[in-house]
């Protein structure tokens, strides 16, 4: 405890740092998925392959897509880029197949309303689909939010400073209560934006507060 | 593609054989703390989703604490666990860390399942005089056995792509190799252990494939998947524009 | 009344998503992209050589610099390209491993001739400032009873053992000159290695290795009643913390970085990492400290 009163300010800082490096992979993992999600929940044979595709680079392990990156992008090695793609990539493949389930989810019957009452698709999509879609969609961004946050601390391990320092630092010093920090202040910033985004979606979807996402 | 060749040419070397950590070695522990980790996580989960599916108690604090769960960085708790326990229990720190990282989607699984089976199939079941017990064993875990399997198998790809980072700690799996790689920049290996690891992933996903789809009792069609499963399968909603 | 309620949650919500967004900008620390006048100090991913980067850091800044630092960025074959590059400028090093890092087959071993040696090795654009007489280099240890038993006070005599050996260190180890097969070639000595990362120490406390690699200003060589097996054919080149800079600022600053390293000593840089792992104190205040102690800053 008291090596955290000592160092609140290296956490603080530690936290800023973290969280910056992690918004901006959730908001292109969004962006990315919505067409994704659409082009598997739309055709037969585009479908087979983003979620094939999507499948695969879940699997990837997180310390080796940071490490391999660099060579890859032809970047330095110390690059914060690293983190934001690999992160960013983690983020679509956990985000597409929420949004092609979620479009899955809307009830037929009102695609076929909104058909017959004269919305072409591009109309359709943005003012019937994805609005109804919008609780599942949350859901899946509430689910790549958290673990995006709690998967940037491995790139600590290629040189990226976050509250993965206070992992690899306190295992180094053999200090309990340095660990415990960090992983204290991960799950805190996890479940801080985890609560504005579910804010974030009662404000912009009130229609959902009786559907459970 | 030569990174590619490279990687795939430091797998088939004869030297993998020899070291340090020989290869299948390597990959026989990458699997064992998998699996040991999937087992004890479904252990747990399973009956308490299964309670918490039949009673309808409780769902909301197993959301909350599976959120909680999720939020958890696996690779400070291995270095957490590790400093706690000792040095001498690096594999149960690992694999604790595993467990955790392993619990929320089978309980999701579990308790989604059991949910998913309409209520007049429960109330069918209790008509015939099924008591409480009989109700869950007989209806409703057979027929939530798919989304369990959903549950198993999103669980299991995680763990096993995360089980790398044991390789931190210690002498063991699939990431031993990419913190060595790491270290000395060594891209062919940290590639061809990336690689393995995939395969291995791809292969226990098709047995879980295999496996949601034997256990469909004959008649009864997948029901609704669980929140977070990435591998969740869910037949094809009709589209009107292109039906 | 519920639209109001909604717009302001809106609001809310898009403050926070700017205000992190704002941050991005303005982060002093942001590794990466220089300012022109600021010099970007670097440091491993150890806590030692973090607490070295922070004196000379504090040192600099204590003379009017503009200081950025760059912290625990992993190990020399990450960090390498990256201060050939200029991205980083001023880095704690050892002398011994960093000439190893150049001239995988070098062959001097004692202090002065390693420096000279290292000298000759670094590719244009890099130099190396005055060595410091503080040492933290790779060694073999065993624990005091193992030792006694077995009577053993240099790695040679470890080739006469009947004990199977298992040796404890980093992952990488096992590929480095001085690892399990310069062992072999150097000594005779038959080991297997087991990798044990940042907790060799406490892995030969508690057995399961009985040789372990430990950087010789590691205070828990004392604490913890560890031999430091002597090294009498040169296994381990001498290992001198040193200054690594870009050449085209080292005239600039070596006023202030110089007399740094003269007033570090080998137990000095011992006691450094004390306060860091036994008082858990920041390598910030433990800098600044030992500044002010030698009349510094």
């Amino acid at each position: 405890m008291t090596w955290v009163l000592d160092n609140l300010d290296l956490i603080g800082r530690l936290t800023v740092e973290h969280l910056r490096q992690c918004v901006l992979p959730i908001v292109l993992g969004f962006l990315v998925s919505i067409p994704a999600g659409w082009l598997a929940f739309r055709f037969r044979l585009t479908r087979g392959l983003v979620l094939t595709v999507v499948g695969l680079l879940y699997t990837i392990p997180s310390l080796a897509l940071f490490a391999l990156l660099p060579p890859l992008l032809g970047i330095s090695f110390l690059s914060e880029v690293n983190l934001v793609v690999a992160l960013t990539i983690y983020a679509v493949a956990i985000m597409t197949r929420f949004v092609a389930d979620a479009l899955a989810s809307v009830d037929p019957t009102v695609r076929q309303a909104a058909l017959a009452v004269g919305y072409g698709p591009w109309r359709r999509f943005w003012q019937v689909d994805l609005p109804l879609a919008g609780p599942v969609v949350l859901a899946g961004l509430r689910v790549t939010a958290v673990s995006t946050i709690s998967l940037a601390t491995v790139g600590i391990l290629i040189g990226i400073d976050n509250l993965g320092y206070l992992f690899t630092n306190g295992y180094q010093r053999q200090i309990v209560a340095e660990i415990l920090a960090g992983v204290v202040a991960v799950v805190l910033v996890a479940l801080v934006v985890d609560l504005l985004l579910v804010l974030t979606g009662r404000a912009l979807m009130p229609w959902s507060r009786k559907v459970r996402a | 593609m030569n990174v590619f060749a490279d990687a795939v040419a430091w797998i088939f070397s004869p030297d993998r054989l020899t070291g340090a950590l020989p290869l299948p070695e390597a990959i026989w522990t990458h699997l064992a703390f998998t699996f040991v980790a999937v087992l004890i996580a479904a252990a747990v989960a399973i009956p308490a989703g299964w309670a918490i599916g039949h009673t309808g108690r409780g769902r909301e604090i197993a959301v909350a604490l599976s959120g909680a769960a999720r939020a958890v960085p696996s690779f400070g708790l291995v270095l957490l666990l590790v400093l706690v326990l000792g040095v001498t229990h690096k594999v149960a720190a690992s694999v604790t860390a595993f467990v955790l990282l392993a619990i929320p989607p089978i309980l999701a699984g579990a308790y989604a399942g059991v949910e998913a089976v309409e209520r007049r199939v429960v109330d069918g079941a209790r008509s015939v005089g099924m008591t409480g017990r009989q109700v869950l064993f007989k209806a409703e875990v057979p027929l939530g056995l798919p989304l369990l399997i959903g549950g198993l198998r999103s669980a299991t790809l995680q763990v096993v792509a995360t089980v790398t980072l044991a390789g931190y700690v210690g002498n063991w799996g699939l990431g031993f190799y990419i913190v060595q790689g790491i270290q000395i920049r060594d891209f062919s290996q940290i590639l061809g252990a990336a690689l393995l690891i995939v395969v291995l992933a791809v292969v226990l996903d098709a047995l879980f494939a295999i496996l949601q789809r034997v256990v469909v009792p004959r008649g009864v069609a997948a029901g609704r998947a669980p929140d977070d499963a990435p591998a969740r399968r869910r037949r094809r909603l009709p589209d009107p524009t292109t039906a | 009344m519920r639209t109001t309620r909604r717009t302001a949650l809106v609001a809310t919500a898009a403050t926070a998503v700017l205000a992190l967004g704002a941050c991005s900008g303005s982060d002093p620390l942001d590794g990466g992209s220089a300012s022109s006048d600021a010099i970007v100090v670097g440091s491993q991913a150890y806590y030692s050589n973090e607490i070295i980067a922070e004196i000379y850091a504090q040192a600099l800044e204590a003379e009017g610099f503009t200081v950025e630092r760059n912290f625990s960025i992993g190990q020399r074959d990450a960090y390498m390209p990256a201060l050939e590059d200029g991205e980083v400028q001023l880095f704690p090093e050892y002398t011994g491993n960093l000439l190893q890092f150049f001239d995988p087959d070098a062959t001097a071993t004692s202090p002065e001739d390693v420096y000279a040696a290292l000298q000759e090795a670094l590719p244009d654009g890099l130099t190396v400032l005055d060595q410091s007489s503080a040492t933290d280099q790779d060694s073999y240890n065993v624990t005091e009873s193992f030792a006694t038993e077995n009577d053993l006070t240099s790695i040679a005599d470890l080739a006469d053992l009947d004990v199977p050996l298992t040796l404890g260190g980093p992952a990488e180890l096992e590929q480095r000159p001085y690892g399990p097969q310069g062992l072999k070639d150097v000594y005779g000595v038959d080991v297997s290695f087991v990798a044990t990362g940042d907790t060799t120490v406490q892995d030969l406390v508690a057995g399961t290795v009985n040789v372990a690699n430990v950087f010789s200003a590691d205070p828990r060589i004392q604490t913890e009643n560890l031999v430091t097996l002597e090294d009498p054919e040169g296994l381990f080149l001498a290992s001198n913390v040193v200054p690594l800079v870009n050449a085209d600022l080292a005239d600039e600053i070596a006023d202030v970085i110089n007399p740094v390293s003269a007033a570090l000593t080998p137990e000095g840089l011992v006691a450094l990492n004390v306060q860091s792992t036994e008082e858990q104190r920041s390598s910030a205040d433990i800098a600044a400290d030992w500044l002010a102690e030698n009349g510094l800053a």
